[in-house]
């Protein structure tokens, strides 16, 4: 049958890279400056330190400037789903749109009703009706991850549905097993933690040069305590969550564990690569060919992280693609061309039994549904042409991988050490930590960054696992349209994120208010 | 007795609801629309936009919940629609991203672009986001190129695997080459900023603005009118997309709309009090100039006209979005729906909505204790 051009269905890819990665730039600073402000206001109402007003205050307009935009960057998420994705829509909305819905109906109303009682009410409400609202926003942005996260999660580890041959889409069986899936509140503790890390290395950042020029010191260091510990709270959770995560992968995803190791050949035993490169020269799964020029590697670490057993068996890309190794439930796993073959003969059930049931042939009718049934969950491998399909893009999902985690081991680090130098006292004389604190900011964003690259990029081909590739997902919309909005988005993101930066630069410039002067209006 | 057919009902009913509430809501939009025009100075302009800045998000959020509510509930026509007329929606969501950014934007220093350029983006978001909508709400009625053939993800369609398929190359912007498309537009356009106006006169402690809204609520609510006339009446006597309740065949009635309309009194009474309601707020307010609440009767009347307008597309065996290209591709209630079990869980969810419209009104009240003037634009805190 014929395939949607190539050309377009990257185009649609690249066109929803483009959105969420703008997208995710601003809401883990909206999460995470959210929960910071939260603490802050907090403590105000609990102290009545005008100080702690001040400092709330501050970060809530930089939070304010920030949400805008990320509401901006997020409405197109929503709809592109229809507007690229058009045979995905209909071939799992059923399941897809409810979290999509609740998130709309549950939290999205939420967090913009009560962000105008925040940013309006300092003078209209009560204090603690003023902190409640705070706090609810915070709440309602963490609740809109959560719906957000269980869609994606579902994309990643379909559960809880039927295919349907007579509406020809999957139907949502079991609602709890779609909410409670172990991958959608992995996905969604992991997301969210590096929100709080994002945006705790931010505050830190900033406050680090304050610092450094030796401006509002006594508002830098009631900023960095709160940063400090909601930081190291959030990415020593972002490793024990990252656990879960790479656990799950490891259950459901192999070939994306396999691309995220950069592991060709499954072995017993296997290690973690630590730190590695990859041989450019590696061109097939299945050449004789070194897959690393370099790898220091922690010996069984792998196998324990990704089944709990030291000795586990974890298998590559080539035992992937070739099949016959044994997995964790006993059964032989199947080669790419054994799922070939049944994904093919699932597509040809539910074509004969759509023919059957239009012709009035009733009988045949069941038979057909049987075929299809014992044959779905090879489905989407119907679509793919080699076991090459298969197979993600190694070097960047390794690399984004590796780079995120060193990351993260490097904040642990650093929050750390500048909890220790806060207890000390000794912060605001120790220039070289104020330093790595501020040019630390951008660090945070490229990790998070990376992690949805390794998520994302990590399943392919698949946008629902094993069920439906990216190539059957798309709109019949011609390549030239989707570049035209592509240029489109990337010049109105790019330029809104760069007025973004400056307004926030001049903000940060300015300072918070002076408590004197706190009933002026603030630009 | 809770069936599968109920439950489209039912459904049916939150989206138009869900339409009714983004319309009225669109007076934001309706104010943006009007920034230049009603004010002469730049203390005004700022006074407006401070009012309309206040209740963006609600649009916003509502525009972002019909969406994903659509999508639970008919994914059909997301899939459909969105995926078929690129163009009109992805012109009506850049509108909309723009709008998002601006008031928080242009008065901030380092903007890069200028406070008029933002402005520029809140004019456009409210001429293109409120007569695009208008246009596409229009498309329910007349009809759009589409073909729906879910036999092509097995290969049993000629033209590839896509199940919903646009004919139109123009991808939804030829609505806008039909009149009648082109009338619901422009009376949404003039609908908004009549609400607009009136939200002004209620809202704001600004003896010049009010006066000139009122001038404006006529301005616009006239148009408004003559629009939105020519719109019903040519729909009511037009053909319309019927639906054999035994075979679900598609075919054209002459004066389907009408006959909805009389087949179900309660949704025609509702509609006439909605109208009427519409009318009232609109021209008490022009005549009589101490009264200020013609938003709450023309933002109740708009919610009620626009949620029967979107029953009677759906309901009593019709077509809701109707395809003039294949008449059998049609999407109704019953072909285009999620599964009884995903709309029964749905519904539980929307029991929520009594508690997001309570909260919403605390909210409100809260905010909207006083009226809005130039001083407590000083005192609240924080300013656009």
């Amino acid at each position: 049958m014929d395939l949607l051009s190539i050309s377009a269905v990257n185009w649609a890819r690249a066109q929803f890279a483009l959105t969420a990665g703008y997208h995710w730039i601003f809401v883990p600073l909206t999460i995470g400056l959210g929960l910071i402000m939260a603490i802050m206001e907090s403590i105000y109402v609990k102290t009545g330190d005008e100080k702690w007003k001040q400092t709330t205050r501050f970060w809530q307009k930089i939070f304010g400037i920030n949400f805008a935009i990320g509401v901006a960057t997020g409405i197109i998420l929503e709809f592109q789903f229809g507007t690229n994705w058009s045979n995905y829509s209909w071939f799992v909305g059923d399941i897809f749109g409810a979290p999509l819905a609740i998130e709309g109906i549950v939290a999205f109303f939420l967090e913009a009703t009560f962000i105008s009682v925040m940013f309006f009410g300092w003078n209209r409400v009560s204090k603690k009706a003023h902190l409640a609202s705070t706090w609810l926003v915070f709440v309602g942005a963490t609740l809109s991850a959560f719906w957000i996260l269980v869609a994606n999660a579902w994309m990643q580890y379909p559960v809880g549905m039927e295919f349907n041959p007579n509406t020809v889409r999957n139907e949502m069986v079991d609602f709890w097993a779609v909410v409670l899936s172990p991958v959608a509140y992995n996905k969604f503790l992991h997301a969210v933690f590096s929100c709080w890390a994002v945006g705790a290395s931010f505050v830190a950042g900033v406050s680090g040069w304050y610092l450094l020029k030796k401006r509002h010191t006594e508002f830098a260091i009631q900023s960095l305590r709160i940063a400090a510990l909601v930081g190291l709270v959030g990415f020593v959770m972002l490793a024990v969550t990252g656990d879960g995560s790479a656990y799950q992968v490891a259950q459901k995803q192999p070939m994306k564990l396999a691309a995220m190791e950069g592991l060709y050949e499954g072995k017993e035993g296997a290690g973690l690569s630590a730190f590695g490169i990859l041989n450019p020269n590696k061109t097939a799964y299945n050449d004789e060919v070194k897959p690393y020029i370099l790898n220091v590697e922690i010996p069984k670490l792998l196998s324990f992280l990704a089944y709990r057993d030291p000795n586990a068996f974890v298998p590559g890309v080539k035992d992937i693609i070739d099949g016959g190794y044994a997995l964790p439930d006993g059964t032989t796993a199947l080669s790419f061309e054994e799922r070939k073959v049944r994904g093919e003969i699932a597509i040809q059930a539910l074509a004969d039994q759509m023919v059957a049931r239009k012709d009035g042939r009733v009988d045949e009718v069941a038979s057909h549904e049987a075929i299809l049934k014992d044959n779905y969950a090879h489905f989407g491998y119907g679509y793919l042409e080699t076991g090459e399909d298969l197979i993600p893009d190694i070097p960047l999902t390794y690399y984004s991988f590796h780079l995120m985690v060193m990351i993260g081991i490097f904040f642990i680090l650093l929050f750390t050490v500048v909890l220790y130098y806060l207890y000390r006292k000794k912060m605001s004389s120790t220039r070289w930590l104020q330093y790595v604190a501020l040019w630390s900011i951008p660090l945070s964003f490229i990790a998070t960054q990376l992690g949805w690259i390794v998520a994302e990029v990590g399943r392919q081909p698949w946008t629902i696992q094993d069920i439906l590739p990216v190539q059957i997902s798309a709109s019949a919309v011609s390549a030239g349209n989707i570049i035209t909005t592509f240029i489109l988005f990337a010049l109105i993101f790019t330029g809104l994120l760069a007025a973004e930066a400056t307004i926030m630069v001049k903000q940060i410039k300015k300072g918070p208010a002076p408590l004197s002067s706190e009933h002026q209006p603030e630009q | 007795m809770i069936t599968y057919e109920f439950l489209q009902q039912y459904w049916w009913f939150i989206m138009s609801l869900l339409g009714g509430l983004l319309v009225f809501l669109l007076f934001v939009q309706g104010g943006q629309s009007m920034l230049g025009s009603l004010s002469r100075k730049e203390d005004e302009k700022k006074l407006l936009i401070n009012a309309l800045g206040r209740k963006w998000e609600y649009t916003f959020t509502t525009l972002v919940t019909f969406g994903g509510a659509f999508f639970a509930s008919f994914p059909l026509f997301y899939s459909t629609s969105f995926g078929g007329a690129y163009w009109a929606w992805m012109i009506l969501l850049f509108c909309f991203v723009l709008q998002a950014v601006s008031y928080e934007f242009q008065s901030k220093p380092g903007n890069i672009f200028g406070p008029r350029v933002y402005r520029t983006f809140l004019f456009l978001n409210g001429v293109l986001g409120t007569f695009l909508l208008g246009v596409l709400v229009a498309t329910f009625f007349t009809g759009s190129d589409f073909t729906v053939g879910k036999g092509n993800i097995a290969g049993l369609g000629i033209s590839g695997a896509v199940i919903s398929q646009w004919q139109n190359p123009l991808h939804g912007l030829e609505s806008l080459a039909n009149l009648r498309n082109l009338c619901l537009g422009f009376a949404v356009l003039f609908l908004a900023r009549t609400l607009a106006s009136l939200f002004f006169v209620n809202r704001l402690r600004h003896e010049v603005l009010e006066n000139r809204s009122r001038k404006f609520v006529l301005y616009n609510g006239v148009p408004f009118l003559l629009f939105f006339l020519v719109f019903l009446i040519w729909t009511l006597f037009d053909v319309g997309y019927a639906v054999d309740p035994v075979t679900r065949a598609v075919s054209l009635e002459k004066m389907k709309y009408l006959h909805n309309f009389m087949d179900m009194p309660w949704i025609m009474v509702l509609f006439i009090l909605g109208v009427v309601a519409v009318l009232y707020g609109t021209f008490k307010t022009v005549f009589s100039p101490q009264f200020k609440k013609g938003i709450w009767f023309a933002g109740a009347g708009t919610i009620v006209t626009v949620t029967m307008l979107l029953l009677i597309t759906g309901y009593n065996n019709t077509a809701y979005y109707p395809s003039s290209t294949d008449l059998q591709s049609s999407l109704t209630l019953g072909n285009s729906s999620s599964s009884e079990f995903t709309l029964t869980a749905m519904a539980v969810v929307s029991l929520f909505v009594p508690v997001v419209i309570g909260y919403i009104i605390y909210a409100w009240s809260a905010l909207e204790k006083k009226r809005l003037g130039m001083e407590e634009l000083n005192t609240d805190g924080n300013a656009y």
